[in-house]
């Protein structure tokens, strides 16, 4: 790993575990995150994770820059010894793909996008070497996906695919943000998906949208009632494709409080993850069937 | 004790000092993007200085008072009217149950404060009252006012009229806005030529500006160092694997127009930053109208953090002279 330490403005620290995405990089980043939480260090008010980095935002009020670095730096050997493995659970979101609402979207920004000729899912196929765009999303759906990061905004998940690097799909991001996402949209950049918890700001492609609601400031929504935010790190998502009838099937009974998210205890182990992929995505796989 | 609001303005939401704790999940901070002109308007009225008031961007709203109580508007220069009689910003007056506060169109700056005593008095969410309407958090229902709301204020009792934030303590943006930045975060994928250009460039605030975030055009666009992209990060120079934001810090999407986040930042994503603004020069931001013309300052740590005492001087001096 090249871990990079830099600071953003005079209240944050930055540290790059790695520039490129990997699993590794996550848990260090992970590991090294919460060791700096869990030491209590007095003027820390925000630890971010996030995908192969994570931040810290201080108060130089209460402890210098090169102080609050320095009590990060020491942490680092530690991190990288720590055991990569996690007690989580995996959950069923249901995808509608190509959908109406995430077309008009795409139609609207055309000028901001690398292809103003197609969609996104035309693009993202066609420059990952799928024939067609039902390949492409196949290759979507199949295999898991881990949560990386929690961030952008209330509550959006992004989400590494559990499959070898050479198997993972990459697209680029929108040459310039849009303006407008609709809420829910199930979208793609880098190598990673994620789910838009609200409707606003954003440059990824869209590739569809569910009708699970992962955030709610109301906590109305029965399976949010705890807590307004539905995803954290380490969580790990299968998406099931669905039609427009399912949609609006799950759309009325999210409406009517009887929806309830398919879930499964699980433990990921990076090595024994590693060691064998489909192996191990299929135990995963079977546990969300049994549940 | 209310405000009932007549005409809302363009977008007018309570805000306080923020709810931090919450990033890590997207959730901002929030709250007042001029916190200096924030802090003064509730020292004015004899309030707490997180107390949560009214933030109204580029058009005053039309408030109705539902009982007597002490206002101060701060920040912005806007004519302002009680009962169509013209009042100072940046001084407390009384109101009496029924008279309406008005404004005329902004002269200089972008964003008024203002604060009642007691407080605007709506339920806290994660902590705050600070509006963030992207996440329908906080503030009055989540959202912007709207005409015909009525918001519950604290009880407190009336201060004196006539208290004024002396001249030198009321911070405003020159011409051009100087941003003091550091650099850092990705700052090494610009070539040296972007580097410079950055800071010699003339930019101008953008359209596109708001509590989230700041636009600017006008300068060059920039130059990537050549290098294969790194796994994940997608295949523009200006990608990177998506990390989290800094408050202040600087993207620059496929090179083109910088963006500064602000109070509402996003909390992470796939662009390069190439620093950020200093802690001291945000409030600053909030002042800016587009075309405004801004120059990028480079500063280093040590300027940062003098720059940031010198801002806590500021607020002190302004308790010792509304003491």
């Amino acid at each position: 790993m090249k871990t990079r330490y830099t600071y953003g403005g005079d209240e944050h620290i930055y540290v790059e575990i790695d520039d490129e995405m990997s699993l590794d990089a996550f848990f260090i980043a992970l590991s090294l995150s919460n060791m700096v939480r869990e030491a209590n260090i007095p003027g820390v008010t925000e630890i971010l994770p996030a995908n192969a980095s994570f931040e810290v935002r201080f108060d130089p009020d209460v402890i210098a820059p090169d102080a609050m670095m320095e009590k990060i730096k020491a942490f680092e050997h530690q991190a990288e010894a720590q055991e990569k493995r996690l007690d989580t659970r995996i959950i069923e979101i249901p995808v509608y793909y190509e959908d109406p609402w995430t077309h008009e979207t795409l139609m609207r920004f055309r000028e901001r996008h690398q292809d103003p000729t197609g969609s996104d899912l035309d693009y993202a196929a066609r420059i990952n070497g799928y024939d067609t765009v039902a390949d492409f999303i196949e290759a979507h759906h199949s295999q898991p996906w881990f949560v990386s990061m929690v961030g952008f905004v209330s509550g959006l998940p992004f989400l590494y695919q559990l499959v070898e690097r050479d198997k993972q799909l990459e697209v680029p991001k929108y040459l310039r943000p849009r303006t407008d996402t609709p809420k829910l949209t199930v979208g793609y950049g880098g190598c990673f998906s994620c789910i838009y918890s609200v409707r606003g700001a954003g440059g990824y492609q869209m590739f569809g949208i569910t009708p699970m609601p992962i955030y709610d400031p109301e906590q109305k929504i029965s399976y949010l009632k705890d807590f307004m935010v539905f995803f954290k790190p380490g969580d790990i998502v299968k998406w099931k494709p669905i039609d427009r009838a399912e949609y609006d099937r799950i759309t009325q009974a999210v409406e009517d409080g009887t929806y309830t998210p398919r879930i499964a205890e699980v433990a990921f182990d990076l090595d024994a993850f590693n060691d064998d992929m489909t192996g191990f995505n299929a135990k995963l796989m079977e546990a969300l069937n049994d549940a | 004790m209310t405000l009932e609001i007549i005409k809302p303005g363009l977008a007018t939401t309570i805000q306080d000092l923020g709810r931090p704790g919450y990033f890590h999940l997207g959730i901002p901070e929030g709250g007042a993007m001029d916190r200096l002109a924030f802090r003064a308007a509730n020292m004015l009225v004899g309030n707490d200085e997180g107390a949560a008031g009214l933030e109204a961007v580029f058009m005053g709203p039309e408030i109705k008072f539902g009982a007597e109580m002490s206002v101060a508007v701060t920040g912005a220069e806007m004519p302002m009217f009680l009962d169509g009689e013209p009042r100072e910003t940046w001084t407390s007056f009384t109101v009496k149950p029924g008279q309406v506060l008005s404004f005329g169109f902004l002269k200089t700056g972008a964003r008024i404060y203002i604060a009642v005593s007691g407080g605007i008095d709506t339920p806290p969410a994660l902590g705050s009252r600070s509006t963030y309407p992207i996440g329908a958090l906080g503030g009055f229902e989540g959202r912007a006012i709207a005409a015909g709301d009525v918001i519950p204020v604290g009880d407190r009792p009336v201060v004196a009229e006539g208290r004024v934030v002396p001249d030198a303590l009321r911070r405003r943006p020159g011409t051009p806005a100087e941003l003091r930045v550091l650099t850092g975060l990705y700052w090494h994928r610009l070539t040296e030529k972007s580097q410079k250009a950055f800071f010699d460039d003339d930019w101008v605030v953008a359209p596109e500006a708001d509590r989230m975030g700041y636009r600017f055009r006008g300068g060059q666009p920039m130059e990537f160092v050549d290098r294969p992209q790194p796994f994940g990060a997608g295949s523009d120079p200006s990608n990177i694997v998506d990390g989290c934001y800094s408050y202040g810090s600087i993207q620059v999407p496929g090179g083109l127009e910088p963006i500064v986040l602000h109070r509402d930042a996003v909390s992470g994503g796939g662009y390069f930053t190439l620093g950020a603004v200093i802690s001291a020069d945000m409030d600053l931001i909030g002042q800016l109208q587009p075309n405004t013309p801004v120059k990028f300052k480079r500063v280093d740590m040590d300027e940062a953090l003098a720059a940031r005492a010198e801002r806590k001087a500021m607020i002190a001096d302004m308790r010792q002279s509304l003491s």
